[in-house]
């Protein structure tokens, strides 16, 4: 019998304004079984999504096909009409997004969006879809079945959008799935729940599917198959066992090198004791922070609470959670955007003011942030040395030949050639727009450089070279370092320091080695055992553990009264960490967790 | 959530009708000419000047006047017309405002009629076909038509359809009776000056903002589910463009009220708009009041309801978490 899917020597192109076409896709093959799951994997503009959607038919705009066959049980799809195509679609292919968040219409209610392609294909009538989307969600664990057709996509969060999404692709019984990074936006603690539904859901349904990725942890688990793209061609196409266990393609073999090791003790960043002083360079204390109107001096929606972080002089300091912990706030408020309704930021030992505009210009420049998005941080219509330019300017007052020269330095600090000063933003790459937006914040001459989930946009190969850059910066500048991220390994190869967020409280903070060795807090446990490792059958064994079983997918949600993590926590003490405030307790080198079980009990 | 929205709009619309009538009654007074003397006229004493200004109440302080004012305003009185006073026949400003709003809410209502289901029609087609001639020849027609003046589509409209075919009527003559076919062809050249004008504006915004949203990647997974073409535009992306093509039509419902001067005056209408032209040729300030304070409160009323479709449209709003 032969494959459900075969792509024949597929070649596709971009066409510009000039009518010129470029290749983007030049001449892949490979075939999907029926049942089996085929991985593609490669940076970004390696052309996997371009190939992926080659089976729905579908090219974005501004591209088209120009060679080959995608057969699927052997009828070309490249060549069908519109209305062959729209029959295809939904129904024998079915399609998920990588970010559920901004595909699914905010407008229309799940149910029907979930139930909408079966019902227009004439496969099931609307109450024998309703019937099967319920059976759906509850194969995939969401939260009140019978209710969740009614509601709308912004009732619900993230992680269980995405497995809304599998619901809406499966609803129609499709032949094959086509998955586009469908867990990439998502915090560890969320993939690897939408990771196992996934994997179960195609088991059970006897689906076939083409998995798109960056990650090749997360390939490991789920692959039957992979196939290595670069620049549009095949590197390597083998069984999932052989890539991962014996690469044999060079660029393989440096996807895997940029897999970044899961977090364990004996990675952090070392520092020396050459740049301190006394003070900290940057400390908060008992911050109290959130958003809307402050009434009584508590905000209206309050995100941050008895918060006490100190960054040592020319340290780095990791601040790891789950999106909605408050990472980002705790970064605004240092920085001024958003002044706290309670406590200090002191920059050197002394205090500063809350709010932005009433610090002084010396203070200002003290403190940098380097945004997420390098696209959006850096304004399209400046050319590079004008973005750099600027705050030598303003902070140092430099012009001219001076202000030239610095700006070659500082292109060379984040390894980026001299001419470059001269181009655009849209002329560089993601990687590299990431490191102007980095040099722009070291032009100030900062003291403490807030850097905002600055690689989670990037390819892991690209991400980890950004790293490297920051180690080195960080040797040679002596500027201290918060760097936040959702990404446990990141920080882990990065920070001095760690410090666990969760519901907007520090729940265990302390040197790396410490934080990532027992005793643990039961949330930072979690997470560590959250992060995928590069080798088949992880997700399995994972899935077994006391962790996994306490329902890992919970929304964050902020309490008044005890501790936070209570719902999702194995060891939690009923009637005394949902009512009282945990006590922080002190161990051994400095190292703090806030929770009501002792030492000895940590030590599991 | 949603109530509390809603009613916010509904304060904000009454505080800005309120900051309205002062700017109104601030305006009127800072107009040149004692309306006294102009009512009086050739026979303007000193003495019959200051008696008369005394009989309207001119003598007292602007801001007692306006609290008057405000007061009969909000009973429903909106003052007697200065015009003919002298004669001592004060027309009330209600039965003068009667007829004319008739008149005025006949011609919106039969323009907003044809033009918001043709234009949402024309606005629809063209973004389903992004770039096709039909495309750019309606985008091409409505930009040409939103750039020419409304005096100079007036008088070409009259130039065709009135002197070289002799159709329609060039002045529209009413005697108040008719109905149906007859009225329809004798208010066909203001009518049809209108939709040109109005249908341009709301066809270019309906087109911008559905090509905005068919754009966006909730479009992107439609068209990748299968839907049909015609569901993902009636369905899908329709109901995300509400916010903005209900503003739209909005302001020029609103504009149809108050702002078609010159229209009126080609056709000469009696409508509102026109009504008000004359009462300041008059000096007839409290008619100038009325008609403003109709016009304001005409486009606060509008865009109100606008906003609270948008706020209705919008499911985050209407279904807190």
């Amino acid at each position: 019998m032969s494959d459900l899917l075969e792509v024949d020597n597929l070649r596709i192109s971009a066409r510009n304004d000039d009518d010129e076409l470029t290749p983007i896709v030049k001449g892949v093959s490979f075939t999907v079984g029926r049942g089996e799951v085929v991985a593609l994997i490669g940076e970004s503009g390696s052309g996997k999504t371009t190939i992926a959607l080659s089976s729905l038919g579908y090219t974005k705009p501004g591209l088209e096909f120009t060679g080959g066959e995608v057969r699927l049980e052997g009828e070309d799809v490249i060549s069908m009409d519109s209305d062959q195509l729209r029959g295809l679609r939904g129904h024998r292919v079915a399609y998920l997004a990588q970010s559920a968040a901004a595909t699914f219409n905010p407008a229309l209610t799940i149910g029907e969006q979930v139930t909408e392609t079966c019902v227009l294909h004439g496969i099931l009538t609307q109450e024998e879809a309703d019937a099967r989307a319920e059976t759906l969600y509850r194969a995939l664990e969401l939260p009140d079945p019978d209710k969740l057709g009614k509601r709308y996509p912004h009732q619900v969060s993230g992680g269980q959008l995405q497995r809304l999404m599998a619901a809406t692709a499966l609803c129609g019984k499709p032949d094959l799935l086509v998955l586009d990074e469908p867990t990439t936006a998502l915090d560890v603690t969320t993939q690897i729940e939408v990771l196992k539904a996934f994997k179960s859901v195609i088991k059970q349904e006897g689906a076939a599917a083409i998995y798109v990725t960056h990650d090749l942890s997360v390939v490991a688990q789920i692959a039957d198959h992979i196939v290595v793209l670069y620049a549009g061609e095949i590197q390597e196409y083998d069984t999932a066992e052989q890539v991962v266990e014996k690469p044999s393609h060079d660029y393989t073999r440096r996807l895997m090198h940029a897999v970044r090791p899961p977090p364990a003790a004996g990675q952090g960043d070392e520092t020396t004791g050459e740049h301190r002083r006394e003070a900290p360079a940057l400390e908060v204390k008992d911050l109290l922070a959130g958003y809307g109107r402050i009434q009584s001096g508590l905000p209206a929606i309050p995100v941050l609470r008895d918060v006490n972080v100190a960054i040592e002089r020319g340290h780095s300091v990791g601040i790891i959670g789950e999106s909605g912990c408050g990472k980002s706030t705790l970064a605004r408020v240092m920085a001024g955007l958003l002044p706290a309704a309670e406590g200090q930021v002191l920059l050197d030992g002394e205090e500063l003011k809350p709010a932005l505009e009433q610090r002084k210009r010396e203070e200002l420049q003290k403190i940098q942030f380097v945004f997420q998005m390098a696209d959006t941080a850096l304004n399209p219509r400046q050319r590079i040395d004008n973005i750099l330019g600027r705050p030598l300017e303003f902070y140092l007052g430099l012009k001219g030949n001076e202000k030239r020269r610095r700006i070659g330095e500082l292109l060379d600090m984040v390894e980026l050639p001299q001419e470059f000063a001269g181009r655009y933003p849209e002329e560089l790459s993601g990687g590299q727009k990431q490191r102007i937006n980095l040099a722009r914040a070291l032009a100030a001459s900062p003291e403490v450089l807030l850097c905002d989930e600055v690689i989670s946009a990037l390819d892991s190969i690209v991400g980890a070279n950004v790293i490297e850059l920051l180690k080195r910066l960080r040797k040679q500048t002596g500027v201290s370092f918060v760097f936040i991220s959702h990404d446990l390994s990141t920080v882990a190869s990065f920070a001095d320091e760690i410090v666990v967020l969760y519901a907007g409280r520090v729940v265990e903070k302390g040197v790396t080695d410490k934080v990532l060795s027992p005793p643990y807090h039961p949330y930072t446990r979690l997470l560590i055992s959250s992060v995928p490792e590069l080798r088949v059958g992880w997700l399995e064994e994972t899935m077994q553990t006391q962790e996994a079983q306490a329902g890992i997918d919970r929304v964050v949600t902020l309490k008044d009264k005890g501790c936070p993590f209570f719902d999702r926590c194995p060891v939690a003490i009923e009637d005394t960490c949902d009512q009282e405030t945990p006590p922080v307790r002190t161990l051994a080198g400095n190292h703090a967790i806030e929770c009501h079980r002792s030492e000895a009990e940590f030590a599991h | 959530m949603l109530w509390r929205a809603i009613l916010g709009r509904f304060g904000i619309s009454l505080v800005t009708l309120w900051v309205v009538s002062i700017l109104i009654f601030i305006g009127t007074n800072l107009l040149p000419g004692d309306v006294a003397q102009i009512i009086l006229g050739q026979t303007a004493t000193p003495e019959s000047t200051a008696a008369l200004r005394a009989k309207l109440g001119l003598d007292k302080h602007p801001i007692e006047q306006y609290w008057v004012w405000l007061q009969n305003v909000m009973m429903g009185d909106l003052g007697i017309s200065k015009a003919g006073l002298g004669a001592g026949l004060g027309t009330p400003i209600v039965e003068m405002l009667g007829p004319r709003v008739d008149n005025t809410l006949r011609l919106t209502l039969i323009v907003g009629a044809v033009a918001i289901p043709i234009s949402l029609f024309l606005g629809l087609i063209a973004a389903m076909h992004p770039g096709t001639r039909l495309d750019r020849s309606i985008t091409f027609a409505t930009l040409n038509l939103i750039s020419v003046p409304d005096f100079l589509v007036a008088t070409a409209l009259v130039l065709i359809f009135a002197v070289s075919l002799g159709w329609l009527p060039s002045i529209v003559y009413l005697r108040g009776d008719e109905t149906g076919w007859v009225l329809l062809k004798t208010l066909a050249m203001p009518i049809l000056t209108l939709v040109i004008l109005v249908s341009s504006q709301i066809i270019r915004m309906t087109r911008a903002t559905v090509l905005n949203v068919m754009s966006s990647p909730y479009i992107e997974m439609a068209i990748l589910k299968g839907v049909p073409r015609r569901r993902i535009i009636l369905r899908h992306a329709l109901f995300n463009a509400v916010g903005p093509i209900v503003n739209v039509i909005a302001l020029n419902l609103a504009w149809l009220v108050g702002g078609v001067v010159v229209v009126e005056q080609i056709f000469s209408y009696p409508g509102l708009a026109k009504l008000m032209i004359e009462a300041v040729q008059m000096r007839d300030m409290p008619l100038v009041q009325a008609c403003a304070m109709i016009f304001c409160a005409t486009y606060i009323v509008l865009i109100f309801i606008a906003d609270i479709a948008s706020i209705l449209s919008n499911p985050r709003l209407r279904h807190p978490k």
